[in-house]
């Protein structure tokens, strides 16, 4: 019998339509990130001075802590279900390469947790009283930044699989190695509100993104072999 | 499976350490194609230890593993492409249907047919529960369904860790006889259980775990 076997590329393509369709099932799930992101981003102005000019000031700095922390809470689903249910022991069991379907995975995870951020951010900007003509600027940055973090936070899932009070060790292995993005994020958009160009810092962001897509699909990898012990 | 011809799996003086415990102590295993292998043993010996070494999740802190002549680390994709490996999880996902689950598990692989998963979930009886979400089928028919998986991989060798578990007296005889044809045509099973595997005297070979 000849075997055709699967090309990777197009395994991949499964992984991401497989964890896609899986998601489009459990919709409540789906959206507890981008709630969470609209509920903390409304909770600045009821605990601070709800002053127009203060909000338009904060807008950057909210938008950005809050998206952060809700696709951070969003990077514990990310193998969690398929480490209790043995599918991740068959991925690594498919003959394709690893770092590829966790990469496809890691889409996945970014559709689902980053890109309702990117859709959200402008409304909730707009609503702090934020330039409108600074939104490109900030759906650029936010979708770069959401980017890395769900690549980097691949690492960091991965690697606290084996423990139970993973969510803890996650978020302090994945917080010290974000700080760049926040810093040159918030700044790109700071920047942008205020009319000026935001062209450095978008461009760090895009080349964070470059080093995390070329590095983190294969400490995922590592990171998941050992894990599954 | 063209090269069932020359199957042949070596489990070398294996040594194997959990934290304090040292379970596998020197195993050697060999098995050549057609041969089924029962591996027995009370709880706590190392069945699923060993299973998961030879599925490659488990490091041996000794001895080596050899599929066809070459040690396993050596190419560790073509041996996967040739392992099927089914654990006590059934990796199955709840929220797909029993297709959708083989159709996702099995063409990672390599492309099969729609029509040839539904000849295999026939085979194995839970032909009228394809289109279910799989959190609606009852365990033992989970339990088919990744079983269906196993024979839709098109492995040489097939590592089953307890595979009747849950299936009732029908299905046990039944899945028996699916393992023995799979080594009658060249493939090489090693099965864990419990329960005594109903077949023929010399069909099955018993290693027992201690």
């Amino acid at each position: 019998m000849i075997l055709a076997t699967t090309a990777p590329l197009r395994a991949a393509g499964l992984v991401l339509r497989r964890d896609l369709a899986l998601a489009f099932r459990r919709w409540e799930q789906v959206t507890h990130p981008v709630v969470f992101f609209l509920m903390v981003a409304t909770l600045f102005p009821l605990a601070l001075n709800p002053k127009p000019s203060l909000l338009a000031d904060i807008a950057a700095g909210v938008v950005w802590v809050s998206a952060l922390l809700s696709s951070m809470l969003a990077l514990e689903t990310l193998y969690r279900a398929d480490v209790e249910d043995g599918t991740l022991e068959q991925l690594t069991l498919t003959g394709q390469p690893l770092a590829l379907l966790l990469l496809a995975k890691t889409v996945a995870h970014w559709i689902l947790s980053g890109l309702p951020l990117v859709l959200a951010a402008p409304v909730v900007a707009i609503a702090f009283g934020a330039d409108a003509a600074a939104n490109a600027v900030l759906m650029t940055a936010i979708a770069l930044g959401t980017a890395v973090l769900s690549l980097i936070g691949s690492v960091g899932a991965a690697l606290t699989l084996g423990s139970r009070r993973g969510s803890v060790l996650l978020s302090l292995l994945v917080l010290p190695l974000i700080m760049p993005v926040l810093i040159f994020g918030a700044r790109a958009t700071a920047l942008a509100m205020h009319g000026e160009s935001a062209e450095g810092p978008l461009w760090l962001l895009g080349a964070l993104l470059i080093l995390a897509l070329t590095l983190t699909p294969f400490a995922s990898a590592a990171a998941v072999r050992i894990s599954l012990e | 499976m063209a090269d069932a011809v020359d199957a042949h799996l070596v489990a070398d003086h294996l040594h194997l350490w959990r934290g304090q415990r040292h379970v596998l102590r020197g195993l050697y295993v060999e098995a050549r194609a057609g041969e089924f292998i029962h591996l027995k043993g009370a709880n706590g010996t190392g069945k699923t230890s060993l299973l998961r070494t030879l599925a490659g999740f488990l490091w041996p802190e000794e001895g080596e593993i050899r599929w066809c002549g070459q040690p396993v680390g050596r190419d560790r994709d073509g041996y996967a492409v040739a392992m099927a490996y089914l654990g006590h999880e059934n990796a199955l996902k709840g929220d797909l249907t029993a297709l959708e689950n083989l159709h996702y598990a099995t063409n990672l692989r390599h492309a099969t047919p729609q029509s040839a998963q539904r000849a295999v979930l026939e085979r194995l009886g839970v032909a009228a529960q394809a289109d279910l979400p799989t959190r609606v089928l009852s365990a033992g028919q989970k339990r088919r369904v990744a079983m269906a998986r196993v024979l839709l991989s098109r492995a040489t060798l097939w590592l089953l860790d307890e595979p009747f578990t849950n299936l009732d007296t029908q299905g046990v005889t039944d899945l028996a006889a699916l393992v023995a044809e799979h080594t009658r045509q060249g493939g090489i099973a090693l099965v864990t259980s419990h329960a005594a595997i109903a077949l023929a005297e010399g069909q099955v070979r018993e290693l027992v775990l201690a």
